[in-house]
Formats: C-alpha cells, structure tokens, sequence
C-alpha cells in the first residue's frame, strides 16, 4: 500500500509538472467551447440544446489527449522495467497511473464542465447532474484511454492509434451520460442513465487495469 | 533471503532469431559473474530474463534461500519483487524532474527510505547534484543516480547491464569498491560487461 502511494505522489507530480496538468487540459476545454459558437451559430436556442454535449465531448477529447503518453515516456526511458520489478503488481501500478491522471486532469475538467455548458446557455437546473456525470465519465475516460495507451505501447505513432482503438470505448459513457442529462432537462426519469453510467465506469476501473498490465508485460517481453 | 539462483537449460528466442540454448548457471552468495560476448548476443536478454521480464522459450531460472541443494526454493515473483535489482542501459529517470525526486521516487518504491537515499546519493558522490533537473545531467551523472538505488534498498541480487560504461575512472573504481562490499554481505552481481569487472568474478560467455 505505501508502494502504491508513493507511486501515486510520483505520477501526480509527474501530471502536474511541465507542459502538462490540469491548466492545459482546461485550456484545451476552454477552446473547444469558444469554438463552437463560432462554428454552430450564436442562436441562443441551439447552443443551449448543443451545450452539454459539446461539454461531453470536450471532455472526452481532453481525457484522451493528456492519456496519449501515459505508458509510453515509462516505456521509452526504461523506468517501466523498474515499475515490473517493484513491490506491487503492474495492475497496480496501471490503477496509481490512471487514478493520477483522472485527479490531475479528469476531476477539475468534471468541475470546469457545469462552467462550460452555462456559458453555453444550458439550464442551470442540469448542473447538479452534470457534476456527478461527468466525474463518474471522466474516471471511465481515464481508464479506458489508459487501456489505449498500453495496447499502443511500443507503434511509432501512437497517438492516432490511440484514438481509434480509445473512441469506441468512449461511446456508452458519452450515450447514458448524455441520455440522463437529456431526460432531465426534459423532465423524464433520468436515474437510469446515470446508474448505467456509473456501472460503466465501475466495470472500466475493475477490468481496465488487468488488460493495461497483460498490455505492459506483452511489450516489455 | 536470497542467496543462489539457478539458471538450468536456458533457451532465448528474439522474435525469429534463437539467442543462445542450454545455457546452465548458478549464482550463490557472494559470488559475481560477468557476462560477456559480442553485440547481440543476448546478455540483456538473459538479465531481463532472470528479472521476469522476458519468457524464455525452454528452461527454467529458480530463486533459492539456501547456498546449495533444492530445498528452499523461494517463490520466483516474490524473489524478483523483493530480492533483486535491475540497472538496464536506461536509466529510468525523468528528464523533467530533480535528481533527489526521481532517486528518491526509486529508493522508496523499492523499499528505502529518505534516509537510506541520501546516504548512497553521499556514496556514490552524488551529494552537488541532487537540485539539478535530470536533463542536466551528463551520462556519467545520470548512471550514478540510476546505481543509487542499488544502495538505497538493499536486495541480494544485482543485476546490471552495462553497468560502468559511461563512469569516469574515478567513480568505476569507487563503484567497485561497493560492488565489492555488496558481495562481502552476501550479495550476488550478475554483470553484462565488455570490460572486465573491477571485483574478482567468474566470467561467463554468451552465445558462444
């Protein structure tokens, strides 16, 4: 357990440091939403309609372009040699890799969000759900871009094939989290899509980290 | 503890290319062995091998408690997670961070202390270089801080590849100097050199 704490420190310090962090990851988000006005017209009406699934999707794309290198700077300076040998498993070691991502980056864009979709005109009445939603969706992006950047280790051009094999996985979490915001904001039941979200996210952090660790070991062999 | 390995009937297979077969090898406390050969002959490869992290094809490599016999024979995951270092050709250091951080970071997810760190930084000179980022560094330095954790938590088992290559005169017989009091403990080195190991060793050759 203390292994696995001093890992933790190491890759929120490692997050948090140069040219990385929560500060680019929301200025990437703020991008996204400055450019959809532009892009989709400045009718109040339909940004309002548009705004909590363009915060959706900016926060998938921002989870997914911080996660790119997450395995691969460990793999290519031989400190994922020293992360095999240590005291906890590489399991382990995948769940401190993504549980850091998800604080750095993840949380305080889940935070960012309700911000977004406000100023993009969405009812503030969605903003309680939205929170929840998108912390539980950013935890499940972390994990399964995680999954992404293992299965990529070692292929020159990582980042594309990251997407491709990331974005699939990104479809559930986007349709319940999305599907709940919907249903609430159109007075229907909404706790249906936030449950399937959540046990969405559960099953991703159960079973991600056992696929990132056969992903790590089949690499380095 | 540690003290012998096994090595019975290796075999080593790089994608297409077969490495070496029947290589047999023991280690027992105390003792260091040097690995040489020519370029590719799979000295790495048999070190990642003894650390578990290449499957070798045929043949099997077995951690002991005992200096001789097959009776305690330890369980391979827990000796290679708690009984043996692997110092590789990179040194597994971020070039972003300071050179006590990422020591540090070693010492500890190995199971040192802070303590135990600033006495092998102080060991292997590393004392007026810890505040420099690891991009600073130069090859020489980077090794040093790479070998710390060698001291910063003891294990019996070094496995070191390379180990001196980039180290000036100086600090190559300073790191003798320890390499030779790690095996007066009881330690064990296994070595891939090309030139010869400043401590009395056996010399082993490598795919022949």
């Amino acid at each position: 357990m203390t292994a696995f704490l001093v890992l933790l420190r190491r890759e929120l310090a490692l997050a948090w440091g140069r040219g990385g962090g929560p500060l680019l990851a929301l200025a990437f988000y703020a991008c996204v939403v400055t450019l959809l006005p532009l892009a989709a017209g400045r009718a109040p009406e339909r940004l309002a309609s548009l705004a909590p699934g363009i915060a959706w999707l900016a926060l998938a794309l921002a989870a997914l372009l911080s996660l790119e290198r997450l395995f691969e700077r460990d793999f290519e300076d031989g400190a994922l040699d020293l992360l095999a040998l240590g005291p906890a498993s590489l399991e382990a070691v995948a769940v401190a890799k993504c549980l850091a991502h998800w604080l750095a980056a993840g949380a305080p864009l889940a935070l960012a969000a309700p911000i977004a979709a406000l100023a993009l005109g969405a009812s503030p009445a969605i903003i309680p759900l939205l929170i929840p939603c998108a912390l539980a969706g950013g935890l499940a992006f972390s994990f399964l871009g995680g999954l992404g950047a293992s299965l990529a280790l070692g292929s020159k051009r990582g980042g594309l094939l990251v997407a491709v094999i990331v974005l699939p996985l990104y479809v559930p979490p986007v349709i319940f989290g999305a599907g709940a915001l919907d249903a609430l904001a159109g007075g229907l039941p909404w706790t249906g899509g936030l449950f399937l979200l959540l046990a969405y996210s559960a099953a991703a952090v159960a079973l991600g980290p056992i696929a990132m660790a056969a992903a790590c070991r089949n690499a380095l062999d | 503890m540690l003290r012998t390995i096994r090595i019975k009937d290796l075999s080593l297979v790089r994608g297409e290319r077969r490495l070496f077969s029947g290589l047999n090898l023991e280690v027992s406390a105390g003792q260091a062995v040097a690995l040489t050969g020519r370029n590719g002959a799979g000295k790495t490869s048999l070190l990642r091998a003894v650390a578990g992290l290449l499957r070798p094809v045929q043949g099997a490599i077995s951690f002991h408690g005992a200096a001789n016999g097959e009776s305690d024979a330890l369980e391979a995951e827990t000796a290679r997670a708690e009984a043996l270092h692997l110092v590789g050709h990179h040194d597994g250091l971020k070039s972003t961070r300071s050179a006590w951080e990422e020591l540090l970071f070693q010492a500890r997810w190995t199971g040192g202390s802070e303590a135990s760190a600033r006495a092998a930084a102080t060991k292997l000179d590393l004392d007026r270089l810890l505040d420099l980022e690891v991009r600073r560094l130069s090859a020489g330095q980077r090794r040093r801080v790479a070998l710390a954790r060698l001291l910063a938590s003891p294990r019996s088992l070094w496995l070191l590849d390379e180990p001196m290559a980039p180290l000036d005169a100086g600090h190559r017989e300073g790191f003798g100097a320890l390499m030779a009091q790690h095996l007066a403990g009881g330690g064990m080195v296994l070595a891939a050199v090309h030139d010869p190991l400043p401590v009395p060793c056996d010399v082993v050759e490598v795919g022949g």
